[in-house]
């Protein structure tokens, strides 16, 4: 059975991991790649990078980021932050990221989206959105949380996986850093909406909340950063209690020897 | 040398940086002619099964590839490169694979998600000199929305995605994978690792 999917997100800045840098065992916890070994030992499915560079290196800093964790990690990740163009996301794709996350730039221009997915296939393509709570439906936030794009949600989710969108990375404003578990609403409407796997973000502060997620959605995987940044939780912990509560997950792999 | 079929599709990079994490070196060939002096061929794709094909074909290293297979070189398909080992797809009827096996490649169907993304437990049906460290049920990373149908008796490995589909086929000096090796951590690398170690031996024209 295809596992439930636990991914572990790290917020980079100039090639710097941006929180989550209290971990006394690591020698450069603001590596991106020394935490993303550490999430990979302890089981992460794959791995995603949000890039907050502002300055005008981003464009190098993202695809040598990507370089870097493909030189040293086996499992797949997605590059996200700021991508504006099917160039950008062929130069992250051919750095040894698998896939690509666009998120406001898509709002604006959803031609990007068969741009990108047109060239490099709909796996690579990912579609994040930001959403949050307005009456009775999800309204579309760009911006990095500033800019409500005049969009409903699970219609904009239906729309991009038409235009060749492969998986839906969702993320919950209104739960975003609150701690009360994911929005299973919001989640369950954009997941029943569409036919591709959808990964859940925002809220999540506990093992129980990723078995809720995958007991009550139709989710495909579960995203957080923070919790598993300051060692509350671990990805491995977060399993076992997922496989008590017989959802299906990836085993701990034996060590490559 | 290991060869890896650059005929511009498919992360090449990470199959690259993956095998030289087992101990491989390997190059992307662009030109079919170097195939010719590669001592194992990995043959990657990734997204559509037309768009492969026509660019594998265009390329010319269709009749290269045949004559490495005669001459035993060690064949590995991932994913698409899996795919082009059958003789078409669905996906693009218009266009051929390279027909080494009978059978074709059909669009996932009764299952809530398509593309299947994630990883999933392979059944190990038979063994394989390049499987010997798979142990059935172990995990691999997979992104497909097709699944190839053997019309032959060459499947030696299954996914359960709404019913057993081909994750793993193969015989002497060939090997084809759904899943991504390459990404399928310490599972995969220990895949590609046997691999990189087989020993080129002489396969009779017209065995598998």
């Amino acid at each position: 059975m295809l596992a439930k999917r636990i991914i572990p997100c790290l917020d980079v800045k100039d090639g710097r991991v941006v929180k989550g840098t209290n971990f006394a065992d690591l020698r450069d916890a603001g590596d991106p790649v020394e935490l993303a070994r550490r999430y990979d030992r302890e089981g992460g499915d794959e791995l995603v990078f949000l890039d907050i560079t502002a300055s005008a290196e981003r464009r190098r800093t993202v695809v040598d980021l990507a370089a870097r964790v493909a030189d040293a990690l086996f499992i797949p990740f997605t590059v996200g932050g700021g991508i504006g163009s099917a160039d950008l996301a062929g130069e992250i794709l051919r750095a040894g990221a698998d896939k690509v996350a666009v998120n406001s730039a898509a709002v604006r221009d959803p031609r990007l989206i068969s741009e990108i997915a047109g060239r490099y296939g709909s796996q690579a393509t990912v579609l994040s959105i930001d959403a949050r709570r307005a009456h009775d439906h999800w309204e579309v936030i760009i911006d990095g949380g500033r800019t409500a794009a005049g969009r409903d949600a699970v219609e904009w989710a239906t729309d991009a996986v038409a235009r060749g969108v492969g998986e839906i990375l969702l993320n919950s404003i209104d739960r975003d850093g609150t701690r009360r578990g994911f929005d299973l609403a919001l989640t369950g409407a954009v997941a029943d909406a569409v036919a591709v796997p959808v990964i859940a973000s925002g809220g999540a502060s506990s093992a129980q909340d990723y078995v809720d997620l995958f007991q009550r959605t139709q989710a495909d995987a579960g995203l957080a950063a923070s919790i598993f940044h300051y060692g509350e939780l671990t990805v491995g912990g977060v399993k076992d209690v997922l496989a008590a509560a017989g959802i299906p997950v990836r085993p701990r792999e034996r060590a490559f020897a | 040398m290991i060869a890896i079929v650059d005929y511009g599709v498919g992360n090449l990079a990470s199959v690259r940086k993956a095998l030289a994490a087992v101990g491989a070196r390997a190059e992307l060939v662009r030109d079919p002619a170097g195939l010719r002096a590669a001592k194992a061929i990995v043959l990657p794709g990734v997204g559509n099964f037309g768009h492969c094909s026509r660019e594998f074909h265009r390329f010319g290293f269709a009749p290269e590839l045949r004559d490495a297979r005669e001459r035993g070189v060690p064949i590995l398909g991932i994913c698409v490169g899996m795919q082009l080992l059958f003789e078409g797809s669905e996906e693009d009827r218009g266009e051929a694979g390279i027909g080494f096996y009978r059978g074709a490649v059909v669009k996932l169907a009764g299952v809530p998600r398509v593309p299947q993304i994630g990883w999933n437990a392979v059944r190990k049906i038979r063994d394989h000199p390049w499987l010997r460290d798979v142990a059935d049920g172990d995990h691999f990373y997979f992104v497909h929305s097709y699944a190839a149908v053997a019309a032959e008796d060459v499947v030696l490995g299954t996914v359960d995605y709404g019913g057993p589909r081909v994750a793993i086929v193969g015989g002497d000096g060939l090997l084809g994978v759904q899943f991504h090796p390459e990404k399928s951590g310490a599972n995969g690398l220990r895949l590609l690792r046997s691999f990189a170690t087989a020993d080129a031996g002489v396969v009779a024209s017209g065995t598998r």
